[in-house]
């Protein structure tokens, strides 16, 4: 269905990631010298779960009637299209699947530096994701530092498939520095492709790539509760961007079901999982994976609640034709928790900015 | 309310445990270091028969990597799925508001109290000189 109304929050937009001819001024001298001299500056640094040609990666209209720049762009095909009121802009950049931790991290600053430089203070309406490699937790802690002082970064961006469950405790330094800067955990899909995207091993086609996105997400949903995440970050959500959605509640149910056997092996986990899910989680509306309202309305039942969803327009990947940006079967109720207030709940640094707070954007990134 | 004597004292000494059929009944009987608890020898969730649980304590944590084993002793995990109960109360560890194994007042009382009261002996002969195991329905 279409918005019914103006002042949505899209909580999962892209913006055409940057070349490395981009950031080369985002980059200092070693690096600059290295990306150029080493002819880094040749690759795409496309994250291959988007190749750039398929069809998910960009609608066709979008595609093909450009504005004249790059923020014109956004700001026609999607800010007043939709009559956004805030968009969180979320980069996939080939940096965080780079082996080379230092050279990683540089790029991922670059990123962060382009995007506030070109995007966030050019267009208010836009918020920021602070991009991080996640696999040298130190530097990821860095770069979060770096940039919380600028409240237009309202999450912190990670990949569904990296090297580890993100459950695990060499992240919770990454956790920490989220949970004590008022910022969100967003997990987008996508792989860094150190091991296959399934479980059962490496697929030939993207389209099983694709489908196979929906199941990491589960396994990271698992993984989060397993680990006590949320009983050492009380304060802490994650926001799960292009998961689907509909997988969800089969995953409540059974990590339901078998913690009551299994809970001795993780006594900090004191209470239902599907409570803490209800609590920590949250999940953008586009792809949401059922094909009808009376589907929509079976999902969100057995969620048992209807503050998980969180609007987006996954802009400009190829999910909806035409404005029907919605998925059909939400309630009035539900529909206005949906577009506004959940994200409010969700990113602090957004319901500051709602009730004329004090997210005072500072002007001192190093 | 009924009381039935289910074995003598000697029959269930500490660390054992036995079973015993009252009015159609199966019910699962512990002795865990002088303490006797006696339950519906069937599990809520699957039907599993409890008598063949693990007796053992609660894991209980104040965070990921923070493992304490208390209450040993006092909670059985159901032989099938694992569930957790609490021997005193048959209450569900994860579960307590609709979750329990049905559990009976159980108590140990002199053969010479047992034959002047209004007790039944179900097929269980009782002799003045010895102790026996007695649970209310």
């Amino acid at each position: 269905m279409k918005l019914p109304y103006a002042g949505a929050i899209d909580c999962d937009l892209h913006l055409p990631a940057p070349t490395i001819a981009q950031l080369l001024p985002h980059l200092d001298d070693f690096w600059r010298d290295q990306i150029i001299n080493r002819a880094i500056d040749r690759m795409p640094f496309a994250m291959m779960s988007y190749p750039p040609n398929a069809p998910i990666s960009q609608r066709a209209d979008w595609r093909a009637a450009p504005a004249a720049t790059a923020l014109e762009t956004v700001q026609t095909q999607a800010l007043d299209a939709f009559g956004l009121s805030f968009a969180i802009a979320n980069i996939i950049h080939g940096a965080v699947a780079l082996h080379n931790d230092d050279m990683a991290a540089a790029l991922c600053r670059a990123v962060n530096d382009w995007l506030r430089v070109e995007w966030l203070e050019r267009e208010p309406r836009l918020r920021g994701s602070i991009l991080i490699h996640p696999q040298d937790v130190s530097q990821a802690v860095a770069e979060v530092e770096r940039l919380a002082s600028d409240g237009r970064f309202v999450q912190v961006l990670m990949l569904a498939m990296g090297e580890r469950p993100l459950g695990r405790r060499e992240f919770f330094p990454i956790y920490a520095a989220a949970e004590r800067h008022g910022l969100v955990i967003a997990v987008h899909a996508g792989s860094t492709y150190r091991y296959a995207p399934t479980i059962v091993g490496w697929p030939c086609y993207q389209f099983e790539d694709y489908v196979a996105q929906a199941q990491a997400f589960e396994n990271q949903t698992v993984s989060l509760i397993a680990e006590g995440v949320f009983q050492r970050f009380p304060r802490l959500k994650f926001v799960f961007l292009e998961s689907g959605v509909s997988w969800l509640p089969v995953t409540m149910w059974r990590t339901d079901k078998t913690w009551r056997g299994a809970r001795p092996e993780t006594p900090w986990v004191d209470r239902w999982p599907s409570e803490i899910i209800r609590e920590h989680l949250r999940l953008t509306t586009q792809p949401f994976d059922a094909p009808d309202a009376a589907a929509v309305a079976a999902t969100i039942a057995r969620i048992g609640s209807d503050d998980m969803l969180l609007f987006s327009t996954d802009y400009p990947h190829w999910q909806f034709e035409a404005d029907d940006v919605l998925p059909e079967g939400l309630s009035p109720a539900t529909l206005r928790k949906t577009l506004i207030d959940n994200a409010l709940a969700t990113y602090p640094r957004l319901a500051q900015e709602a009730i004329g707070g004090a997210a005072a954007i500072e002007e001192t990134i190093r | 309310m009924s009381r039935h004597v289910v074995c003598s004292a000697d029959e269930l000494p500490p660390g054992t445990r036995r079973t015993a059929f009252v009015d159609g009944r199966e019910v699962a009987l512990f002795n865990v270091d002088g303490r006797l608890h006696a339950l519906l020898n069937r599990c809520p969730h699957g039907g599993a028969r409890i008598c063949n649980g693990v007796i053992t304590g609660i894991a209980q944590s104040s965070g990921p990597g923070d493992y304490r084993l208390e209450r040993d002793g006092e909670f059985l995990r159901c032989p099938w799925h694992g569930w957790e109960f609490e021997l005193s109360t048959g209450q569900s560890w994860c579960d307590p508001g609709t979750t329990r194994l049905r559990n009976y007042d159980v108590k140990r009382e002199a053969g010479e109290t047992l034959v002047k009261g209004p007790y039944i002996a179900e097929r269980y002969p009782v002799v003045v000189e010895n102790d026996y195991i007695i649970i209310e329905l």
